[in-house]
């Protein structure tokens, strides 16, 4: 757990001439779990699509295995090993389950397929049962299954997840969150998790950064941030 | 009832045609969301490339079929060859600079390739239509009907058969691909969301311009087809052959494949019949209207996708 996998220097990204990342400096270790909370609208979801180059950042760099990613295009960054299950989902409504799963083996040109879904199916029994069913027709926890199965397809050695609580019920959410703590204890899988629901993650987190409006605020443990006081009361009041 | 089955025969014979290049607006549609107003001149350049390569092989009926089949086939190759690069270089040269820009600007970019193409055959080639002997002859009986008012024969001819069996055979392999095979699943991939897919690591520009390349493949067979059912072709017959393919990609469901080959059937049938029991010289008339009211009536066609999704 020391050299940095992924890391993020002085990262800037406009929308036209709203700027939505600040500077923004992060770093992932291979073998950890490191969380981004913050509230809505604070620009966490726009450094998950940054990362893979869309939209751009305009300055800073994107390192990946040491390898500078900032220019490269999306699809390319996606082979070099990085997954997202990204913010609101994005399965493929109109493809059955078991064609959204093979779409995320695309990067390996299916080549460990039979062995990967079995996997899946195991994590999340229900895709086996709706393998033939068109994804559009999933409920949204079983989507987002769906989405984090397919970004796993990939056998990614960065794992992008950005909100995968959002919208579920909570017996759903505890599933999903200890389907990832497993993936992280047993396969030691990286995993780069946006979260608004800040306890979980925090739990969860080796590494934590708070964000707001485009900016790290605060860097730390997951444990460190989630006895701040300062974090308690702007991201878990109310909390669970 | 024999005239009736003979204007059937004709109209699935003609509803092939328009279906194969029917499948090309419908791709490019699904794809990138814009109607490649050049895709009748693809069709346009695979018939006169066509013509071209069937005239300096020195192919007549009188070749034997062994012969024929033969230089058939290296003129369709050559054919599908020429229209892809053309296609693909129309993708890359005019809509994939406007990609993102307001719609109407890759329109009107389309409707000037179109006219770049037109005009280019026209100079190259000299205005005046192509004729040139028929090379598939011979043709089979079916019925015979002789009552007070003569005889009349219902035919197939071998050129026909032809036509059928072989758009048959096309629209088999090309259904197999978009949904067998991971180019396909790519395409469609890219036509749901096309920021994911290139996530997934789709390249998406690549399989846009794979899109292009086979719709222009399917349009380059049309177009020799096309001239060598009617033995002549020229630098204009992708207007018309363009617009009635185009109406029906409409009437099928813009973006639907099956709607593609279902709705070149019924434009087919309907030219046939229309100017088998109306008038030859409103043919064209038909399938307008056709379109007109499709647009008005049912904008999603026969077998349009449903727009509600769950997400
Ligand atoms: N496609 C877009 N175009 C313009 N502005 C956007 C776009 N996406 C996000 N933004 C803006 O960027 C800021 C950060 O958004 P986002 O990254 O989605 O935040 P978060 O994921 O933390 O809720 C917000 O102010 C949002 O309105
Ligand atoms: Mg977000």
């Amino acid at each position: 757990m020391s050299e940095a996998l992924l890391t993020g220097r002085g990262v800037e990204t406009f929308y036209g001439k709203i700027q939505a990342l600040r500077g923004i400096d992060f770093d992932v270790r291979k073998g950890e779990i490191a969380t981004l909370i913050g509230s809505n609208g604070a620009g966490k979801s726009t450094l998950m699509m940054t990362i893979f180059g869309t939209p751009r950042a305009r300055s800073g760099t994107i390192t990946f295995e040491g390898k500078d990613i900032t220019k490269l295009p999306s699809h390319q960054i996606a082979r070099l090993g990085i997954a997202q299950s990204p913010e609101g989902r994005r399965i493929f409504p109109r493809m059955t389950v078991l064609e959204n799963l093979q779409m995320g083996a695309t990067v390996n040109d299916m080549a460990f397929f039979e062995e990967d879904v079995a996997k899946i199916y195991k994590l999340f029994p229900i895709l086996e049962k709706r393998h033939t069913q068109r994804a559009g027709t999933l409920s949204g926890g079983e989507q987002q299954m769906l989405a984090i199965g397919r970004a796993l397809m990939a056998r990614p050695k960065l794992l992008l997840l950005d909100e995968p609580s959002l919208g579920l019920a909570p017996i759903i959410v505890r599933s999903i969150f200890s389907a990832i703590k497993e993936l992280n204890e047993k396969e030691g899988l990286t995993v780069f998790l946006v979260e608004q629901n800040a306890f979980h993650a925090l739990k969860l987190a080796h590494r934590a950064y708070v964000m707001v409006n485009g900016k790290i605020t605060m860097t730390g443990t997951g444990k460190e941030l989630l006895a701040r006081p300062e974090v308690r009361a702007a991201y878990l009041e109310g909390g669970h | 009832m024999e005239y009736f089955l003979q204007q059937l025969i004709n109209g699935l014979t003609l509803g092939s045609i328009y279906g194969l290049i029917a499948i090309g607006y419908t791709m490019v549609y699904g794809i990138i969301g814009m109607i490649n107003f050049a895709h009748g001149d693809v069709f346009m350049i695979g018939s006169v490339v066509s013509f071209i390569l069937v005239l300096s092989l020195g192919l007549t009926g009188g070749s034997g079929p062994f012969l024929i089949i033969l230089s058939l086939a290296l003129v369709v190759v050559i054919a599908m060859l020429i229209a892809s690069v053309y296609n693909w270089t129309i993708e890359r040269v005019a809509y994939k600079p406007l990609r993102g820009s307001f719609r109407l600007a890759p329109l009107i970019s389309a409707i000037g390739m179109s006219i770049v193409l037109q005009e280019f055959v026209r100079i190259a080639q000299e205005g005046r239509p192509k004729p040139i002997q028929a090379i598939v002859t011979g043709k089979y009986e079916l019925l015979e009907r002789v009552n007070d008012q003569g005889q009349f024969i219902v035919t197939i001819s071998n050129m026909q058969i032809l036509i059928i069996v072989c758009t048959v055979a096309l629209m088999a392999a090309f259904t197999t691909i978009i949904n067998r095979t991971s180019l396909g699943r790519a395409q469609r991939a890219c036509e749901q969301d096309q920021k994911m897919a290139s996530l997934l690591g789709i390249d998406v520009d690549r399989t846009i311009s794979i899109t292009f390349i086979m719709g222009a493949c399917l349009a380059a067979f049309a177009g020799l087809m096309f001239f060598m059912y009617y033995n002549v072709t020229d630098f204009f017959v992708g207007f018309l052959a363009g617009i009635k393919a185009f109406t029906a990609a409409v009437l099928g469901g813009i973006g639907s494949i099956p709607g593609a080959m279902l709705g070149g059937m019924v434009i087919g049938l309907v030219e046939v019949f229309w100017s088998a029991y109306f008038s030859v010289e409103y043919k064209d008339v038909a399938a307008f209207t056709i379109l007109a009211m499709v647009l008005i009536f049912m904008p999603q066609g026969l077998l349009g996708k449903p727009e509600v999704e769950k997400v």
